[in-house]
């Protein structure tokens, strides 16, 4: 199936892949950052599904609105800067108070 | 898609930006984590070029790649006495199972499944000359509603992150 030249399968087990990384960091990883750059990588893999299925689904093509899923990246990239601002806020905040970003160590609510 | 520049270069860069996602994985600095999500972010830059998805790979470059990577590099400095290394919780074996599921689930799912894929010269005829015109022409049509809250949304995010780390000097505040 995976032959020589280039389908759409082959980018979506590339995008599979850094989801998965990108899962596997923003589980377990301890600094906040960290997890944050999980969850870039997880918004990325997204993005490259969506820019694959439109350029290779011939059922976007038809409908004469071929550049959908480039507009739909656009607005995926301006919800990931936005996170990332307030995220990288609430970490500057959350270490200024508690003096550690450690996910683990910030334990305010346990009981 | 059947010229083998294009076959190489997309090797090469899967190759590149996975490589980069698991060095952040396994990175022992955090400082270094940064660097390799970087390379990651401009490997899938190429990889949205080989699509040619021009203004995209582009936007990439610049907000992911340039902003998004200064404010990290702003979050770790402005952290001193946090821990610097990029060590891992108590969760790395459920979250290896839990990654490792996703990843083989939705790669099998996307080689078995018979997509209805556009392929050789269709491929060829279906690309538009250049991208920023025509998603201009639906930003500013089709989907003037998502741009307009997304607008909203930006603006918001800056006021909160301004708000959130602004440092309120009264007399309540007792540090």
């Amino acid at each position: 199936m995976l032959g020589l030249s280039v389908t759409l399968a082959h980018y979506l087990v590339v995008s599979a892949l850094i989801f998965g990384i990108g899962t596997v960091i923003a589980l377990s990883k301890r600094n906040a950052v960290a997890v944050l750059m999980g969850v870039e990588l997880m918004l990325n893999a997204v993005n490259l599904t969506l820019i694959a299925f439109s350029r290779f689904s011939s059922a976007f093509g038809q409908n004469g609105q071929p550049l959908s899923g480039h507009v739909f990246v656009v607005f995926v990239l301006t919800v990931a800067a936005a996170e990332a601002a307030v995220a990288l806020a609430m970490a500057v905040l959350v270490y200024r108070q508690r003096e550690t970003v450690d996910l683990d160590r910030i334990n305010l609510l346990r009981g | 898609m059947e010229s083998p520049g294009i076959i190489i270069a997309f090797w090469v860069l899967a190759a590149v930006t996975v490589g980069g996602c698991l060095m952040v994985l396994v990175a022992r600095n955090l400082l270094h984590a940064l660097v390799f999500l970087v390379l990651a972010f401009l490997g899938m830059a190429g990889l949205f070029v080989t699509l040619s998805a021009d203004f995209i790979a582009v936007a990439q470059i610049l907000i992911y790649a340039g902003s998004i990577a200064v404010l990290m590099v702003f979050a770790i400095m402005l952290t001193p006495l946090a821990a610097r290394d990029n060590a891992n919780s108590l969760y790395l074996l459920p979250a290896l199972a839990a990654g490792l599921g996703i990843a083989g689930l939705v790669s099998v799912v996307a080689v078995i499944t018979p997509w209805s894929e556009l392929k050789g010269d269709a491929l060829g005829q279906s690309d538009p000359v250049t991208t920023v015109s025509a998603i201009g022409d639906l930003l500013l049509g089709r989907y003037v509603l998502p741009f307009e809250v997304a607008s909203i949304l930006l603006f918001f995010a800056l006021l909160g992150a301004i708000v959130l780390v602004h440092e309120r000097r009264g007399p309540r505040e007792g540090s």
